[in-house]
């Protein structure tokens, strides 16, 4: 495992969280956000950040893995609750800082205890009745399982641009970083669309046949 | 089998027209052909037209039966299509989960899709592999899981567009045997003249024309004399 595995990726196990239903983990998973807004006050935050990290420990995530994955959100959660510990006071960083970082880890162990294709399912039966006013349920699940595949992917392009740029001595100009990263990505988003193409995703299921 | 009548492609390019394929017409019937020509020289937009991912400007491209341009969906569900660069092909997390996309629109029940994505794996050599992120995978793993991914829906034709060119040699081995056991007619774009050599007929192009059409030694003899050439 590497620091560019998004930090939700899917980890087998058979904890009492990866055998709760799947219903009982979204529906928790949105049940904590409307608690948070609802909850007021750092104490209550910091409760529900230690009982999410209590749910992490017993879907059994590894812990320096999920560390790395949630890092970024980690150093958002603490510039935030800074800066609003010195505009409106220590009680109401330590809330934002909390609830946020509690968000980012319930998800994670959400994604960390659900396949992606049973996330993609479930989205498509979510979707569904959407199709009437012109939603593709199955368009739109793909999509997500994309952004989880495109975020590693993403990170290595930029790591290779970064040393691209590095072996020509230009390392400190951002243009020869960003310019190549935004063309590069262009390329393989087209890459990827055309593989999906070929694989027939996207298209109507009732051009393909079903096997029993 | 795939019919290619006049089948052309001609692209605007600033105000003038650039052909990347020339009016081309032959009928491929045998369980394995190449496409062998030098970089740019028009294979891959050859290749590209099997299965409508590239659509012919001029002409008419007819695969199993089916007009490649009224029929593309249904084209698509019968020809399986590797590419390069398999990043660009693998778009689920895991591996299983990449082969069990392959399964959604012709296998719904879940399991089913499961069992069937892990029962491929194991046919080439990634079951310990079922639960690996992609991008943790090796280049010669990941091609052989975007492989796999094609299998899975078991393609009456498979077209490679230069399958091996990104791996070494041991991969490459692993992915040639593969391909050489596969029950579908394979169209295998290629710089690797001993893979080609190893069809059942071989087209060279050149210049966005099939300039030779024959037996594998015969045009790959030509195809060496070609590039010699000053």
């Amino acid at each position: 495992m590497s620091w560019l595995d998004p930090a939700g990726l899917y980890r087998p196990g058979t904890s009492l969280v990866h055998r709760a239903p799947l219903w009982l983990r979204l529906g928790g998973l949105a049940a904590l956000g409307v608690a948070l807004v609802v909850l007021r006050g750092p104490w209550s935050a910091l409760a529900v950040l230690a009982a999410v990290i209590g749910l992490a420990a017993l879907a059994r995530l590894p812990w320096r893995a999920t560390l790395r994955g949630v890092l970024p959100a980690l150093v958002t959660a603490v510039l935030v609750a800074a800066y609003q510990t010195w505009q409106r006071g220590w009680e109401v960083g330590v809330e934002v800082g909390a609830d946020l970082l509690s968000l980012v880890l319930a998800a994670t162990v959400v994604t960390a205890t659900t396949r992606a294709d049973v996330l993609l399912d479930a989205a498509v039966r979510t979707l569904r009745p959407l199709r009437r006013v012109g939603v593709d349920p199955e368009a739109v699940s793909l999509a997500i399982s994309l952004m989880l595949r495109t975020m590693p992917a993403l990170a290595t392009l930029a790591g290779e641009t970064r040393d691209a740029a590095r072996a020509r001595g230009l390392e400190r100009s951002p243009r020869a970083l960003l310019v190549p990263l935004a063309v590069r990505t262009v390329g393989r988003a087209r890459a990827t669309g055309e593989a999906l193409a070929a694989r027939g995703l996207g298209e109507t299921p009732a051009d393909r046949p079903v096997r029993s | 089998m795939i019919e290619l009548d006049a089948a052309g492609v001609t692209v605007r390019s600033g105000d003038a027209d650039r052909v990347l394929l020339h009016p081309t017409t032959c009928t491929l019937t045998e369980r394995r052909v190449a496409l062998i020509g030098a970089n740019g020289s028009g294979k891959s937009t050859l290749a590209r037209l099997v299965n409508g991912l590239r659509p012919v400007t001029s002409g008419r491209v007819r695969t199993l039966g089916l007009d490649v341009a009224t029929h593309g969906p249904q084209v698509r569900a019968r020809v399986g299509f590797v590419f390069t660069d398999p990043d660009a092909q693998l778009v689920m997390p895991t591996a299983v989960e990449d082969v069990a996309l392959s399964l959604r629109a012709s296998v719904r029940d879940a399991r089913e899709r499961d069992a069937r994505a892990r029962a491929v794996l194991a046919r080439i050599g990634l079951a310990g592999h079922a639960e690996t992120p992609v991008h943790a995978l090796s280049g010669g793993q990941k091609q052989l899981l975007a492989l796999a991914g094609v299998l899975a829906t078991e393609p009456e034709i498979l077209v490679c567009d230069e399958p091996t060119t990104l791996l070494d040699l041991r991969w490459r081995r692993v992915v040639d045997g593969l391909l050489d056991e596969v029950d579908a007619q394979v169209l295998l774009v290629t710089h690797d003249l001993d893979a080609a050599a190893r069809a059942d007929r071989v087209l060279v192009v050149d210049g966005g024309r099939v300039v030779v059409d024959g037996p594998p030694l015969d045009a790959v003899a030509e195809y060496r004399d070609r590039m010699a050439a000053p």
